[in-house]
């Protein structure tokens, strides 16, 4: 044990900064961030900070920061998540196919939900009870089963016409501060962003479930030690992962206004980017939600930027490639440094 | 009166390799019971067969004169079993606060939902931590942070905080300065003092003769000895772990 000793100055400002190690990760994010705003508002000075614009970014991210959202839990116990694209894509499917059904609205949406949910259960219960060796080969299994599943659905062609009430969600705004001078039209799809974001975060932080998760992607062994369910923590990060895939392919209908058999292909992928881009680390156990939500703006900024300058879908995946490596190195950077200092 | 804790004819196989072999183990309350043994004797399989990290293959668990399986340490620290395992199991990403009410956080009602109280479980922390006089850098660290010494202290504070009857420590000086070591071995007396059963397993013999009640001695997943500590000198343990007179 510790010899004790009186705090010293500098072991009192050690304490201080204690907490804000975290807090830096995300602030060189956040600077990354504004640094893309700003070069974008340079380059496109008449467009870029244009409302029309901004709202248009915020809806196109939805989608993907939702998948992101949810891997990122999966993330957090240092697992994967492969099928998300996939669920996504089934869930916009089952979404269309009950409203040309003449289901009710809110019923149409509910089924797609569960779809999402459903895929999830099976996801976790495959690591849980069937002791399948690792998440990549259950995921990478029902990533190919809810894609089977959604061209069998569909017959392969899309599903077009939604009603106003089931596209509002992913196509309308709303309109916040509507008796003031300062009347915000703001998508609906990103404001249901938000709440997942914070309802994501009080879990992770606030709650003993949320505790856990990171402790088991920490140490797995301390998890079981402590006496921590390990098992039903899992299924619940894939079931909301799952879950979060299906609201994810509930607001991409309706930004489209149809269901396509092909949405999502390879979506899990940008997922994982912005999770990592967000400073999450793969190895389980590390990242925050907030960091995640910057992840997927930055990966929005990108792909708005090199659309509004014209730079071709092949040049922007190259650059995606080398954001993915330069947030990786920088983490890399980061954590060495804070390993000098204690 | 019965044990407090009596494991009998406990057996256990890794695949091929016969980890137990019928052993019997007890320990009193307010007792101090050494276990010792050879690298692999089967010291920390016991007792994470008595925590329930591991299931035996066969033989049974009493407590307080009662049949008890524990199917993981969750169950069995809501008996009053806590450990501090060799490889210390701590979560690396957690700070010492999260590690020593990791499975236990303590938590209020707040708008409906069940939130962790953060505060509170500074304050108790932080009150067991000058308890047992360790001082750290921070509490809010990642325990990764943290020397290997600080490591092993909060892993012992974690295993004390929470009125056990019994506290296994698995090589709990391992990776402590002699001076600390002391200290492991002070806090071991006043656990008995206050009517915490201790197992300690180490390869410091001397620390064992210094504070044990009793010494079990495994020489290759069998119980070869166990001696009252009047009875037992130096010579006698060493010569049982290594198997001379068994
Ligand atoms: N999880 C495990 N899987 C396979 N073999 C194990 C496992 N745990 C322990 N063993 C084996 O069981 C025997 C006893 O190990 P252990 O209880 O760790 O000994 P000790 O703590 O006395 O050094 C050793 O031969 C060890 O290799
Ligand atoms: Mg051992």
């Amino acid at each position: 044990m510790q010899l004790e000793q009186a705090p010293s100055i500098r072991t009192t400002i050690v304490r201080r900064l204690a907490p804000s190690y975290a807090a830096m990760g995300r602030f060189g994010l956040i600077l990354v961030m504004l640094l893309m705003m700003a070069v974008l508002t340079i380059l496109q000075p008449a467009y870029f900070l244009t409302r029309e614009n901004l709202t248009n970014i915020a809806r196109q991210i939805s989608s993907n920061s939702i998948l992101a959202l949810g891997e990122f839990a999966v993330i957090v116990t240092a697992g994967i998540d492969l099928s998300v694209g996939s669920v996504m894509g089934l869930s916009m499917i089952v979404l269309a196919l009950a409203v040309h059904a003449d289901w009710a609205a809110g019923m149409a949406v509910a089924v797609a939900l569960l779809a999402g949910l459903g895929v999830g259960l099976v996801n976790g219960l495959a690591l849980t009870r069937l002791h399948l060796p690792h998440p990549f080969i259950a995921t990478l299994a029902t990533l190919n089963i809810a894609r089977g599943a959604t061209y069998l659905l569909s017959g392969g062609v899309p599903i077009s016409g939604l009603p106003p009430i089931v596209r509002m969600w992913g196509a309308d705004d709303i309109t916040l501060l509507g008796g003031t001078s300062f009347p915000i039209d703001f998508p609906i799809s990103f404001l249901i962003v938000i709440a997942l974001y914070l309802a994501m975060w009080v879990l992770l932080t606030k709650t003993s479930t949320g505790r856990h998760i990171y402790a088991i992607g920490g140490s797995p062994k301390a998890a079981q030690y402590a006496g921590i369910n390990i098992p039903r923590n899992l299924a619940l990060v894939y079931v909301l992962s799952g879950g979060l895939a299906g609201i994810a392919g509930i607001l991409l209908a309706g930004r489209v206004n149809s269901g396509y058999p092909t949405a999502g292909t390879g979506a899990e992928l940008d997922a994982i980017a912005a999770v990592i881009i967000g400073g999450a680390s793969f190895f389980g156990g590390r990242g925050t939600a907030g960091g995640v939500f910057i992840g997927a703006i930055i990966m929005g900024l990108l792909r708005n930027g090199l659309n509004l300058m014209n730079v071709s879908v092949f040049w922007q995946q190259v650059m995606l490639g080398f954001i993915i490596l330069l947030a990786v190195y920088l983490d890399v950077l980061r954590r060495r440094a804070m390993r000098l200092e204690s | 009166m019965p044990a407090l804790v009596e494991m009998r004819q406990i057996t256990k196989t890794f695949g091929p390799v016969a980890a137990l072999n019928r052993v019997d183990f007890a320990v009193n309350a307010d007792e101090v019971v050494g276990l010792v043994g050879d690298n692999g004797a089967g010291k920390s399989t016991l007792m994470k067969i008595l925590t329930g990290v591991y299931q035996p293959d066969a033989g049974e668990i009493w407590l307080g004169g009662m049949r008890v399986h524990f199917h993981s340490p969750l169950e069995s620290r809501q008996r009053g079993i806590e450990m501090v395992y060799q490889d210390l199991g701590l979560a690396e990403n957690l700070s010492a606060i999260a590690n020593i009410f990791l499975g236990r956080e303590i938590t209020r009602r707040t708008g409906g939902l069940r939130l962790l109280s953060e505060g509170e479980m500074e304050r108790q922390g932080r009150q067991h931590l000058d308890g047992l006089q360790i001082s750290l850098p921070s509490v809010f660290f990642p325990v990764e942070r943290l020397s290997g010494g600080q490591r092993q202290s909060v892993a012992i504070a974690r295993a004390t905080a929470f009125r056990a009857q019994l506290v296994i420590m698995d090589e709990p000086a391992a990776s402590l300065a002699v001076s600390e070591a002391a200290k492991v071995l002070a806090l071991i007396t006043r656990l008995r003092e206050q009517g915490v059963a201790v197992v300690l397993i180490s390869h410091r013999l001397q620390d064992v003769l210094d504070v044990s009640d009793r010494i079990v001695v495994l020489n290759r997943g069998s119980k070869v000895g166990d001696l009252r500590r009047r009875d037992a000198t130096m010579g006698d343990v060493v010569g049982l772990i290594v198997g001379k007179s068994a």
